[in-house]
């Protein structure tokens, strides 16, 4: 196991910041994380020495910068157990599950087909197929959530039948954090031939992710959600069905030729879709990060942050005035709520104490159904976080009642 | 007046009172009322602003929704301090609030106990809470204008 006070040295983040005049204790990781100095520098490497487009100049610099790339996608595809001809880059988790509704979606579904999901989707995630049902006149069907609001195989294998053709869902659901079944459901979406799409936007950074053992046919993640930069994402896909798949975007990089009458002759992938020029410093600073992640071991993450959980849940529950939705997920997300204080003055207090969580509404009806509310506060842990600051963090919860979230103005 | 509008306790009392107990909190939805939705994007505040509007005159206000004190009690009372007034003295009222919350010169005079807000910016991030039922109130004052027209 890693020392976190020697992990927490590398983050420029997590050195002396203040927030409302105290010390920062960073929870919303599930919104972004933190970056460590060995990405920044491959960021800003990228300005200050190399500074050339890629696959454009017959120069070294160019030539350089190039190999580097494509370097970049051998690490990520090294990190999810992949080749790197099936790792694209896009501009992110939105983008890479856009891409593969309109590029797969609305290429290979039909009326009357069925896309499979649950209500405890990202909109990311599930708007995008709302927009191919309009056009194609497939239509969207649910599984049914277990109590705790957690997804289940049994579930599973009683949505699924004969039509539907796409299961989407999320490995770890942002609102509650469970972690679900993959593989099991993969392995019964594939006995039916419908194709695995896995939105790993929130398993990705926290959880050792093998492609080729879960056999998902896509998978997709943000890099700023696992200590890279934002700007850059990637969509894993299984190499015949990348090859099966429409570009959303069109443009210079992704054409091996066109003509003026219009004839395109498309490159293979994953070049087909990265059509401009992408976000290169992106691409070598998710390079760092994924090298950062495995040195420190992606299974001693997520047991770290396994444990780090256990411990909030623990001092939390002693707080009788404390909501917790979630004790029961094992990665390290908390959804709660403080009785009867909207999430947003709750989260605000705790803003004033120097605590960064977020509140947020869900129109998932998971939330509404199971949880009978519609908004939480999330606190999300990342490696980096402490005993120290979940100490901060329920220190703070204790004295949440609406006359301190009304005292902040004064 | 300002004696008593300076002290925290009172202008912290009025917050609550209008969080736990907020006025006008019911929509007519009857003839003669315009509705419009407030939903922010940076933040939960979920609100749906009346108002009945004749003549120039704001007769009747109200809301409804899922809101945070801040949001909740500053429409309630704007919703109180607007009512029964033309839209042009509720416009300079709300202008005026608008001018406090941004820290900019505004007449104390005119805000009555909206003055709990002086202070809403210490938390920049809620002074969206601060005026998206008030900003309803406005988009619906514009409507009966341009329909008067
Ligand atoms: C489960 C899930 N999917 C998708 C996304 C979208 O990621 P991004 O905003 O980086 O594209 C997020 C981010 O919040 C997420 O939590």
């Amino acid at each position: 196991m890693f020392d976190v006070s020697e992990v927490r040295k590398d983050f420029p983040m997590l050195q002396n910041k203040m927030m409302q005049n105290h010390p920062l204790v960073y929870l919303d990781n599930g919104a972004t994380t933190f970056k460590p100095q060995s990405v920044i520098d491959a960021v800003t490497g990228y300005y200050t020495t190399t500074s050339c487009n890629i696959h454009r100049g017959d120069y070294d610099l160019s030539f350089q910068i190039s190999s580097e790339y494509e370097n970049a996608r051998k690490s990520v595809a090294q990190f999810l157990n992949a080749e790197a001809k099936e790792i694209v880059f896009t501009s992110g988790a939105t983008a890479s599950l856009n891409q593969i509704a309109y590029g797969y979606g609305l290429k290979h579904l039909q009326k009357g087909d069925v896309i499979l999901t649950t209500e405890a989707e990202h909109a990311s995630s599930i708007l995008p197929w709302f927009k191919v049902v309009e056009q194609t006149g497939a239509v969207i069907e649910y599984i049914e959530l277990t109590e705790k609001g957690e997804l289940s195989v049994e579930n599973v294998r009683k949505a699924l039948h004969e039509k539907v053709k796409v299961v989407v869902f999320a490995a770890v659901s942002n609102v509650l954090g469970f972690k679900n079944p993959v593989k099991e459901i993969t392995r019964l979406a594939h006995e039916l031939g419908a194709v695995v799409v896995c939105d790993g936007a929130q398993w990705v950074p926290h959880v050792k992710t093998d492609v080729k053992d879960l056999d998902v046919d896509f998978m997709v993640f943000s890099a700023h959600k696992c200590c890279g930069p934002t700007g850059i994402g990637v969509l894993y896909g299984k190499y015949d069905l990348l090859e099966d798949m429409e570009p959303v975007v069109y443009g210079g990089g992704a054409n091996a030729r066109f003509d003026a009458c219009g004839n395109i002759l498309l490159k293979h992938a994953p070049a087909k879709f990265e059509a401009g020029t992408p976000a290169i410093e992106a691409a070598l600073g998710l390079k760092a990060a994924v090298e950062y992640l495995q040195k420190l071991d992606m299974d001693n993450i997520e047991a770290y942050e396994a444990d780090l959980k256990r411990y909030a849940i623990e001092k939390l529950k002693e707080l009788d005035h404390l909501m917790i939705y979630n004790a029961e997920a094992s990665t390290g997300i908390i959804a709660f709520n403080v009785k009867d204080v909207f999430a947003q003055d709750a989260a605000s207090y705790l803003n004033s104490q120097g605590i960064a969580v977020r509140a947020g509404n869900h129109c998932a009806k998971i939330l509404v159904q199971h949880l009978k509310t519609s908004e939480t506060i999330r606190a999300s842990f990342y490696f980096y976080n402490t005993k120290e600051d979940v100490d901060r963090f329920v220190e703070a919860c204790k004295n949440i009642t609406v006359e301190n979230c009304v005292g902040l103005f004064f | 007046m300002s004696s008593y509008f300076d002290d925290p306790m009172v202008l912290r009392q009025i917050i609550m009172d209008h969080y736990e107990y907020p006025r006008n909190h019911e929509l007519k939805k009857q003839e003669g009322y315009a509705e419009v939705h407030m939903a922010s994007e940076s933040c939960i505040d979920d609100l749906f602003i009346e108002a009945k509007i004749k003549d120039g005159i704001i007769e009747d206000t109200g809301f409804e929704g899922t809101a945070c004190t801040i949001a909740t009690s500053s429409t309630s009372i704007m919703s109180e301090l607007i009512k029964g007034k033309t839209t042009k003295e509720a416009l300079e009222i709300i202008n005026n609030y608008l001018a406090m919350v941004d820290e900019r010169e505004y007449d104390e005079d005119m805000l009555e106990e909206l003055i709990a807000f002086k202070t809403v910016s210490k938390q920049a991030n809620r002074i969206k809470c601060a005026t998206i039922g008030i900003k309803g109130f406005v988009q619906l004052i514009e409507e009966s204008e341009k329909n008067h027209e």
